[in-house]
């Protein structure tokens, strides 16, 4: 707010320079919406290029649950117990899903259609993650703005509106966790740097709340919970201890844990598990300095020595029980207190070694270097700069953001899932990198040009030493006043502080010392023009052509320069949906079993939500078993049904063949005998004629391959580029009902139970036989 | 089991007709000719009857009656009755008459009665030529009823091979025509023909009422036997210029339910055996420059559809996701947008929405029909009429921006055919003004929310106008202002100091002594004048407390510029008077270098500080 004084006074320098600075926030607004506006439009390519849908298979499964929601209301949403999902064991919704998303779609719905605004669930859920995008980058302009201004953060915001390893989780349709969870994780970051850089308490109780909605969002709040704590002992370590600290971190863990204890799928969690105690022992540590910070201050030096040998040894004994205390705990639960997932994060070899349904998973496993690349593109060059602008000074939040990339980078190598953690890192550290590239570059030029630089010139050697200097000195007075407890001291400090960050966002005398040559700046600002050039493009490109398909239809060029359109998973979907009865029950691998809950309204055996791998194992067994027993199998279970999607015929990679191999692992994970290398020949997969019988005789190459042999005369694969090995074969126990236009997907039907004819007793009795037979195997089939 | 089921139907009809023929004739009419033709090319039995009546007797007869067995009258879906005048090709249909249905006393009660109100009664003797149109859905029966998907579809359609009524009929005869050659049975009479696909029942001459003799013909059908069980149309008119129609389909194929396996090689490698009581699309008519169509359901857009158009109609074939065989189900929804001018019209100060009423699919069958038509907010003084008798309610619909409603009227029917694809009028009073309310709403809305911005930045919200806190505020307001003085005052001191460099400069260039001591003459009012100015405000500041935070930096300011005014100014006698003593520039330069040096770091800490002070 310009005061009226300086308007009266005519146009003197510092009007205009006020001036400027309101032209400048003005400014600074439109770039904000308009990178608002890139972030949604840039994802909108699936809906051109395609249509509006939900992609692939989580989102289908939370759409499912949004529309639960919008019918039923909040309380049944709560209790929702999913009956048609993991038959017969069922699900509860309300307490295993992190309900952040679809509340928020549920809100947004809500309030738009109590505007009488008739939008369907289906669009608000397409297009909740573009608009939640637009937020992060907002969120990372001011994060980034926190930690070294408006410049930086405007660059921040525009990299990562169109970072593509962030696109690929949030173009419309791909309605998921990960689509609000990164914008609810950098405005947390914010909330923490905001209350680290002005000891508010405001702050601190907002960045409790919106830690709050990370934990309901997505299952990587406990990045956060770790991280942080992480920052803070960073700080203590390096003496950068300061009521501010404690201000943005006490509030964090009391009120964050209560918050995050109500979300049902964490409950207890947020403070039994190990993922959490970091913040509990960091927690305890900053008391114990916040104290010894106290009496140090109380106490004369001499008295504070005294002090500190008491306490020091006092204080290792309780150290000492506490840490025995919390090995106890840790050890007395059964995974030492972490989740699968946090483990393979911890050591990445865990999960091959033990739990096979996560290392089946392929966003599960370690990234390749291209697909650093493929993500982040530019800014994996961008960020070493941004690092050392960050160290250029070393301030809390820049240490935090220095922090954050570290840890995240090496998250990301273990996961690629995770790099999306990785890239509003990259992106803060990219556009700092990049702003302050263009600070020194732009500085240089204006400095150089005629006309412009009217001081003297002789001036600048002496004023860029001097401005060298200058932090230290604050910083020292800094801390000579952090004793003194009077309020107008303790505001004029935090001035003080503000000043120092704003040091190096530089006043244009400030950093004479480092001027470059006029043509090397400009040629550097071109080059850096063309970098980010180069990036846009990839970006447009990624988003595009990349990551935008929603995998449940596929296109192709056909030779005519058309669109070929391949849609058999709806139309398999469509199909049971129409023609099935409302309860029959469909078993297909666990990869399809949100879509098919959410597509065909079919209850299922399994699906994407892996939580009982015993029940993901029979599926397993019994597609790897042959045909009688996988019948038996299914009977058991009261199936109706089985899918299989086969790609051998047009060419569809991800098909069930090809993953046949991770049905048999899990399988026989857990059922002994089901064997991995019966179905290798020679330890390689084949399904040709050197396959083995085990391999040939399994239900899956049966589905998959019934009469497959009659389109071309040869049993051709496609995908395997090979003939098969068995084409001609009939099926006793199952009967083919439905086949899509390509054969993507074949649905095939249980024959009933042969009736038992008079005067073939004999057989029924051993049959019998059979089934005491069966029991005696125990294990083979668990739901007899 | 099908010669049982033929058997005990033979039976039936056996007793139907001996009660038909006990029961007392009813007029003088008698039909002197009858020639019926059965359609049945088309899943929808179309019977069309040309009926030549004559009055035999005294009185005038003014209503024909038609009879329909009990069990096709409930299948009736569609029923006219023209009168035809001219003869041979001259002949011309003139208007429908009334048809209605009627109950005559003594009449037998497995039959229905539907009586045709003659535009003229008729006389003595003479005689009227009638063509009546019946249309029957759902009376093909397949049989068998469960077909695998390589056997053929049959169905068996009965009917009677006399013509039924309750008058005697002179001459008449039938033909019944097939869609194809293939007929696997069919009932005999005398004089029956088989042409291809067509058969020929009579001439009959001289049957008494109630004749009844039962046919049933079994024959191959491969039509699409497309049945929408449920069709709800939504007709939006907006008066910005579009119609948008939208239509949800829920689709059956009502023939024989399919059994087995399906085997999409089968169906992919010989579709016309192997798969031929399947249908894989339909086709829909829809009017002329229709635009913006759509084809999708539940789960998304379906892909398979393509759209014909020329100025007469727009065509759209639409492939449902799988073909549909017998028993198989799907949804869909169609939309499209048409332009308002060709369907919403003025007449006598009300507008009137001229529409066809029936699905534009090829030959469906619509069990039950919705329609809806959602008219304007603000519309006023609703109407319908239609050509049939319909169901009729009212409702309101919320959409966008609506604050009262849409009125909506439904209109609904059990047992559509394409026959029914008749123009429907609703009438209603719309004020074109009311259109712009939307806009108009948006508008003050938009605008209101900026007016609350303004207001919320501009007026003091505060509570309590004594509270310490805003005594402070205010106080703090008033340092404020001080501080934004004093910096306006140090920004014209420096500028001043600017001045004097140049005047230094210009004076190191043209060695004009004189005209730099003007400079400085001037400078030094100006900055006196200045230092003047700042005395008060300073003073200010030491005696308001909340400023004392920032008044030693303000002093240092003050004091640093100060200095930096004695340090330039004695830079500059330093430098005039080498100049006058023509000094060589050398010496000069040594001679200001220490004070040069302090000057650059006076500058440089009062920017700091201006800095400083700025963000206060």
């Amino acid at each position: 707010m310009a005061s009226p004084e300086s308007t009266i006074n005519g146009p003197t320098k510092a009007d205009s320079k006020s001036l400027r600075n309101a032209f400048g926030g003005v400014i600074a607004f439109i770039i904000l919406v308009l990178i608002g506006v890139l972030a949604f439009s840039i994802r909108l390519f699936s809906v051109i290029k395609y249509e509006s849908v939900i992609h692939e298979f989580d989102p289908y499964f939370n759409y499912r649950v949004t529309q639960f929601l919008s019918k039923n209301g909040i309380y049944d949403f709560w209790n929702w117990f999913d009956d048609r999902t993991w038959y017969p064991l069922g699900r509860v919704i309300g307490g295993t899903v992190y309900p952040g998303l679809t509340l928020t779609a549920g809100t947004i719905w809500k309030v738009v259609n109590s505007l009488n605004i008739p939008l369907s669930v289906e669009t608000v859920c397409v297009f909740t993650a573009p608009i939640f995008s637009a937020f992060a980058s907002w969120a990372a302009y001011l994060l980034t703005k926190e930690v070294k201004g408006p410049g930086a953060g405007l660059t921040a915001a525009a990299l990562l509106a169109m970072v593509p390893s962030y696109i690929s989780r949030s173009v419309a349709g791909s309605y998921d966790n990960e689509a609000v969870a990164i914008f609810a994780l950098v405005f947390t970051f914010y909330l923490y740097i905001k209350t680290l850089n002005t000891g508010s308490l405001f702050y601190a109780t907002l960045n409790a709340l919106a830690y709050f909605y990370m934990v309901c969002s997505w299952g990587g709040y406990t990045f956060i919970i770790n991280l942080i704590p992480m920052h803070v002992l960073l700080c203590i370590v390096t003496g950068r201890y300061s009521s501010r600290l404690y201000i943005a971190y006490a509030p964090l863990v009391v009120l964050g844990t209560l918050l995050a204890a109500l979300v049902p799928v964490v409950g207890f969690n947020a403070v039994l598990t190990s993922e959490h105690f970091a913040s509990f022992l960091v927690f305890i540590i900053i008391h114990v300095v916040a104290l010894a910070y106290y009496i140090k201050g109380i106490l004369s030096p001499k008295m504070f020595k005294v002090a500190v040998t008491l306490v020091v040894s006092v204080g290792l004994a309780v150290c000492c029980a506490v840490i025995a205390i919390l090995i106890a705990v840790v050890a007395s639960s059964p995974t030492k207190g972490w989740s699968g997932r946090s483990l393979t994060l911890l050591d990445p070899t865990y999960a091959s070694k033990y739990i096979p349904i996560i290392a089946s998973v392929s966003e599960h496993q370690p990234p390749t270097w291209p697909s650093y690349f493929m993500d982040i593109n530019v800014l994996a060059f961008l960020v070493p700069a941004g690092i050392i602008a960050c160290f250029m000074p070393l301030s809390d939040s820049s240490s935090f953001v220095i922090l954050y990339i570290v840890t995240s980078v090496y998250f990301s190598g273990v996961m690629v899932r995770l790099m999306l953690v990785l890239a509003p890192a990259a992106c803060i550290l990219s556009g700092i990198a990049l702003s302050e590239a263009f600070n020194v570059l732009t500085r240089s030029i204006k400095f150089q040009l005629p006309g412009i630089a009217g001081n003297s010139t002789v001036a600048s050697e002496e004023s860029g030493s001097s401005s060298v200097v200058a932090p230290s000195d604050v910083s020292k007075t800094e801390k000579t006043e952090e004793v003194a407890k009077e309020k107008p001291v303790k505001k004029n400090r935090k001035k003080e502080k503000e000043n120092v960050e704003k040091k190096p966002t530089p006043s244009k005398t400030e950093r004479r010392l480092l001027v470059l040559p006029l043509e090397a700046s400009v040629i550097a600002v071109l080059l850096l023009v063309l970098l980010g050039a180069f990036y846009v493009v990839h970006c447009v490109w990624a988003a595009a052509e990349a990551y935008s398909a929603p995998s449940i239809v596929l296109t192709s060029q056909s030779n005519d320069g058309g669109l070929h359109v391949f849609d058999d998973f709806r139309e398999a979907y469509s199909w049971l949906s129409h023609n099935t009865d409302v309860d029959d029950k469909v078993a297909s691998w666990w990869d399809y079993g949100y879509q098919t809950t959410a597509m065909a309204n079919r209850t299922v055996l399994v699906d994407n939500n892996t939580w009982n791998n015993t029940h993901i194992a029979t599926v397993g067994t019994a597609m790897s078993s042959p045909e009688k027993q996988a019948w038996e199998i299914f009977h058991s279970l009261d199936v109706k049904y089985v899918l299989v999607v086969f790609g051998g015929l047009v060419g569809y990679p991800s098909d069930d063949i090809n993953k046949f191999l991770w049905m048999v692992r899990i399988g026989g994970g857990e059922f002994p005998h089901i064997k991995e290398p019966d179905y290798l020949r020679d330890g390689q997969y084949r399904i040709d004629a050197q396959a083995t019988p085990t391999m040939l005789n399994c239900l899956m190459y049966k589905l998959s391959y019934f009469r497959f042999v009659e389109t071309d005369g040869k049993g051709f694969d496609r995908v395997r580029r090979t003939e098969i090995g068995k084409k001609h074969f009939k099926l006793t126990h199952f009967e083919e009902v439905f086949t899509t236009h390509h054969w993507m997907v074949r649905i095939y039907k249980l024959k009933p139970p042969r009736n038992r004819i008079r005067g073939k007793t004999k057989k029924s009795k051993s049959s019998r036989s059979v089934s005491s037979k069966r029991d005696v195997k125990g294990k083979r089939n668990p739901w007899h | 089991m099908a010669v049982g089921i033929g058997f005990r139907r033979r039976l039936d009809f056996l007793l139907l007709v001996i009660a038909i023929l006990s029961a007392p004739v009813l007029s003088d009419l008698i039909l002197s000719k009858v020639e019926r033709q059965i359609d049945l090319t088309s899943q929808i039995a179309r019977i069309s009857s040309t009926i030549k009546a004559e009055n035999d007797g005294s009185s005038s007869v003014s209503e024909i009656l038609l009879a329909i067995p009990e069990l096709q009258a409930k299948n009736l879906a569609y029923l006219t009755a023209r009168v035809i005048e001219g003869k041979g090709k001259a002949r011309t249909s003139g208007l429908a008459l009334t048809v209605e249905p009627a109950n005559p006393k003594g009449m037998p009660p497995a039959l229905s009665f539907y009586s045709i109100v003659l535009p003229k009664p008729l006389a003595n003797g003479d005689s009227v030529t009638l063509d009546v149109l019946a249309a029957f859905t759902h009376s093909l029966r397949p049989f068998p009823e469960k077909i695998t998907q390589a056997d053929i579809h049959l169905v068996l359609f009965q009917d009677t091979g006399h013509y039924l009524s309750p008058y005697p009929v002179k001459v008449q005869s039938l033909a019944v025509k097939l869609p194809q050659a293939r007929i696997e049975s069919y009932t005999k009479l005398d004089n029956t023909k088989n042409l291809g696909s067509e058969i020929k029942y009579g001439p009959y001459e001289n049957l008494p009422p109630f004749s009844y003799s039962p046919i049933a013909i079994h024959f191959e059908a491969n039509q699409a036997f497309a049945v929408a069980r449920e069709l709800v149309r939504e007709i939006e008119i907006s008066h910005w210029g579009n119609v948008q129609v939208t239509e949800h389909y829920d689709i059956v194929h009502g023939g024989a339910m399919s059994k087995g396996e399906f085997s999409r090689l089968d169906y992919q490698s010989k579709p016309q055996i192997r798969g031929a009581s399947a249908f894989k699309h339909l086709v829909a008519k829809l009017p002329p420059r229709a635009h913006s169509i759509y084809y999708r359901d539940a789960i998304g857009n379906i892909s398979t559809s393509h759209v014909r158009g020329d100025s007469k109609k727009t065509e759209i074939l639409i492939e449902p996701r799988y073909p549909l065989f017998g028993g198989w189900r799907t949804a869909f929804t169609i939309g499209y947008g048409l332009p308002l001018h060709d369907f919403v019209f003025e007449s006598e100060g009300k507008r009137f929405l001229n529409f066809s009423f029936g699905s534009p699919m090829h030959d469906i069958v619509t069990d039950s029909i919705t329609l809806k038509v959602v008219l304007p907010e603000g519309s006023k003084y609703l109407s319908v009429s239609t050509p049939f008798a319909v169901q009729q309610e009212e409702e309101i619909k919320m959409s966008h921006l609506d604050i009262f409603g849409r009125p909506v009227i439904v209109l609904k029917k059990a047992n559509a055919v394409p026959e029914h694809n008749q123009f429907f009028q609703v009438y209603y009073k719309f004020n074109a003004l009311a259109m712009l309310m939307e806009p108009f709403m948006l508008i003050t809305g938009i605008f209101f929310l900026f007016v609350t911005c303004i207001v919320y930045v501009h007026v003091d919200l505060s509570i309590s106008k004594s509270s310490a806190s805003y005594l402070a505020k205010l106080q703090w307001d008033e340092v404020r202002a001080t501080v934004q003085q004093i910096q306006n005052i140090i920004n014209q001191c420096l500028s001043t100091h600017e001045k004097l460099e140049a005047s230094l400069r210009d004076l190191s260039r043209t060695g004009d002594v004189q005209a730099c001591k003007a400079a400085r003459k001037a400078a030094d009012g100006l900055l006196k004048e200045l230092s003047k100015e700042l005395k008060p405000l300073i003073a200010f500041l030491q005696s308001t407390p909340p400023a004392a935070h920032i008044l030693p930096k303000v002093e240092e300011l003050v004091a640093k510029e100060r200095e930096l005014q004695e340090r330039l100014m004695a830079k500059h006698s330093t430098i005039v008077d080498s100049h006058e003593k023509k000094l060589g520039g050398k010496e000069t330069e040594n001679r200001v270098a220490s004070v040069q040096q302090k000057i650059v770091a006076l500058r440089q800490d009062i920017e700091d500080l201006m800095e400083y002070v700025d963000e206060i």
